[in-house]
């Protein structure tokens, strides 16, 4: 049996890179999946090579989508035990410094990286917690990055509003522990995605962690956050303690 | 009374009349709410989200524009997002009241609508011009994002502001299975559920696709609510019977959740958990095994919601609270002010209460 079915999961960012590779981890471990993303074309295209998962159209950095983005996550998955806030904006692109980045990319920074997490965490909390009370557990896993810790010249974008979002979901694992719904902030570490790309244009592909293990990574940290699930499987594996503990820690 | 025309669900101003078991009346501040509960109580909610069931379009046929307000449906899965109960209406929209609003064109199965991304079909005509169970075309995905994106909440006339779903979503609002907010939750925040935890007032929840209101016609009118499917979770059934052998109250906030619960209970008044379809009217024949006290909106005489309420206290002391709520400006509707009510039945046992704790 695998540890993950009847469980119903949510990736924002779910066509490409990590985004992607949690979209076939989850769902090779039997969780019911839903994923956003703001191409038509790509979503559709993901949806058919993956015919189990829900392809939902939308861009969490825009107020007027993220209930139609809820709407559909709870609607076509009948609830929702896990979200996984990973849709990331890098900022402009070259990366530039703070005090050359235009105030527009700023803010496109934040409304992708914090307030879209925000909105569709708030959006989601009643079906989050009423998976809690009904005795499943529920997650947030909001993607972090190194960035949100160091001060890396030329990130500020990205990182101010990286570092916003961790502080974010500490704040709100300690409000809603009473509500059984857990928050946890993971870094995935450098991986070979297209926003890695898009930020080091020329870095050695060889020595970026794939996404793939960032995935087994996350997906593990996520069953050990899982009352119900870590109840019924035994596989406990270092990396899942070890991811679990930054979660706790942020 | 005033209608409420804002869509704030919690205005700071807002007003609570407690109805006692002896039918005393106590207007109150509605942040004042916990006082009236007791540790040991359990409150349960209906954590339906709401869908954007209102959808703008034309029939096919005679190219007439309409508005479908989708009203009901067979169970609460996620694939059954085909098949509705739907009311229609013809040109306009929610500025308009609904008992003035133009009738559709006339109906009949097989008829086509196109409702922007959506296309369904009439399967029938259900005994009313204005009322038909229809089907929409393609995937349940599809279906689904297509209420998404081109689904409006349903909306009355005394509210003048177009409404987002952010308006009408309750806090706890999970699986969107309902066509109107059960709005006595607005209430809610989640302030008010750590209180209660503090408090050790228990909080469950239910789910229950709560039907529409009212739909301007007569005739229609009298067959509301319509049937709803519902599910209680395991957890909130056992919740009941942990305060039943607590000596606690059931608390319901709203009239969608009394209606699941009675629906659910066995003549001993335990609740089975699962699903179901609420099939029943609940007036002032109903004998309550289960709900011993509701918080819910203030309603007019004539709605289904109102008679609703008979099955707590008797029609005097409603006229009596009516009367007052008119004298006191209270506001109606579901961005109004609010009404809890202890069932007539517990006044033997809260007059017991009352003489023990005078006694200690």
């Amino acid at each position: 049996m695998h540890a993950f079915s009847s469980l119903r999961a949510a990736v924002t960012g779910g066509t490409s890179g990590l985004g992607l590779a949690l979209v076939r981890e989850l769902t090779r471990r039997g969780a019911h999946v839903a994923f956003v993303a703001r191409t038509p074309e790509r979503v559709q295209q993901i949806a058919r090579e993956h015919p189990h998962t829900h392809g939902i159209v939308g861009d969490v950095a825009r107020k007027e989508d993220i209930y139609p983005i809820a709407l559909q996550i709870t609607g076509e998955l009948d609830g929702l035990d896990v979200l996984v806030n990973n849709a990331s904006s890098l900022g402009p692109t070259p990366l530039r410094l703070l005090a050359d980045t235009d105030c527009e990319d700023f803010e496109r920074a934040l409304a992708a990286n914090l307030l879209g997490p925000f909105r569709l965490t708030k959006a989601l909390l009643g079906a989050l917690s009423a998976s809690a009370r009904e005795g499943r557990g529920a997650v947030v896993v909001n993607v972090s990055s190194d960035a949100a810790i160091n001060a890396y010249p030329t990130w500020g974008a990205y990182g101010a509003s990286k570092a916003a979002l961790r502080h974010m979901s500490a704040i709100w694992n300690e409000e809603l522990a009473a509500e059984g719904v857990r928050f946890l902030s993971l870094d995935p570490g450098d991986m070979d995605t297209p926003l890695h790309a898009l930020a080091v244009p020329d870095a050695d592909a060889t020595t970026l962690k794939q996404p793939e293990q960032a995935a087994v990574e996350i997906a593990d940290a996520i069953e050990a956050s899982l009352p119900a699930i870590a109840g019924l499987s035994r596989r406990s594996s270092a990396a899942s303690s070890r991811a679990a503990a930054e979660g706790r820690a942020s | 009374m005033i209608a409420a025309t804002e869509p704030n669900q919690r205005p700071a101003d807002a007003k609570l009349l407690v109805i006692d078991a002896g039918g005393q009346l106590r207007p109150a501040r509605r942040v004042e709410l916990l006082d009236f509960l007791r540790a040991g109580d359990l409150v349960i909610a209906n954590d339906a989200a709401t869908l954007p069931a209102s959808l703008s379009g034309h029939h096919v046929p005679t190219g007439g524009e309409i508005e479908v307000r989708l009203a009901g449906r067979r169970s609460l899965s996620p694939e059954d997002v085909v098949c509705f109960t739907a009311v229609v209406f013809g040109a306009g929209d929610f500025h308009t009241p609904t008992e003035h609003r133009p009738p559709p064109p006339a109906l009949a199965g097989g008829d086509r609508l196109a409702l922007g991304p959506l296309a369904a079909v009439i399967t029938d005509v259900l005994g009313h011009p204005r009322l038909v169970s229809l089907r929409f075309e393609g995937r349940p995905d599809d279906i689904w994002s297509g209420i998404a994106r081109h689904g409006k909440p349903l909306q009355y006339a005394h509210v003048q502001t177009p409404l987002a779903l952010w308006d009408v979503w309750t806090v706890i609002a999970g699986r969107p299975v309902a066509f109107e907010p059960p709005s006595a939750s607005f209430v809610l925040d989640w302030r008010t559920l750590a209180a209660m935890r503090a408090r050790q007032i228990g909080f469950a929840t239910l789910t229950h696709a709560a039907g529409i209101s009212s739909t301007g016609d007569e005739a229609l009118d009298a067959r509301l609510p319509f049937d709803e499917p519902y599910h209680i979770p395991s957890a909130t059934s056992a919740a009941i019977d942990r305060t039943r052998a607590g000596g606690g109250r059931v608390v319901a906030v709203g009239t969608t959740v009394v209606r699941a619960l009675e629906h659910a209970a066995d003549v001993c008044g335990r609740v089975k958990a699962g699903y179901g379809i609420a099939t029943t009217r609940i007036d002032e024949k109903t004998r309550l095994r289960v709900v011993d006290v509701i918080l819910s909106g203030v309603h007019e005489p004539a709605t289904s919601h109102y008679q609703l309420l008979r099955a707590f206290t008797d029609s005097e002391t409603l006229v009596r609270a009516t009367e007052l709520m008119s004298a006191l400006d209270y506001r109606t509707h579901e961005f109004g002010d609010s009404v809890l009510i202890v069932a007539q039945r517990l006044r033997r046992a809260e007059a017991l209460r009352h003489l023990q704790r005078g006694k200690g």
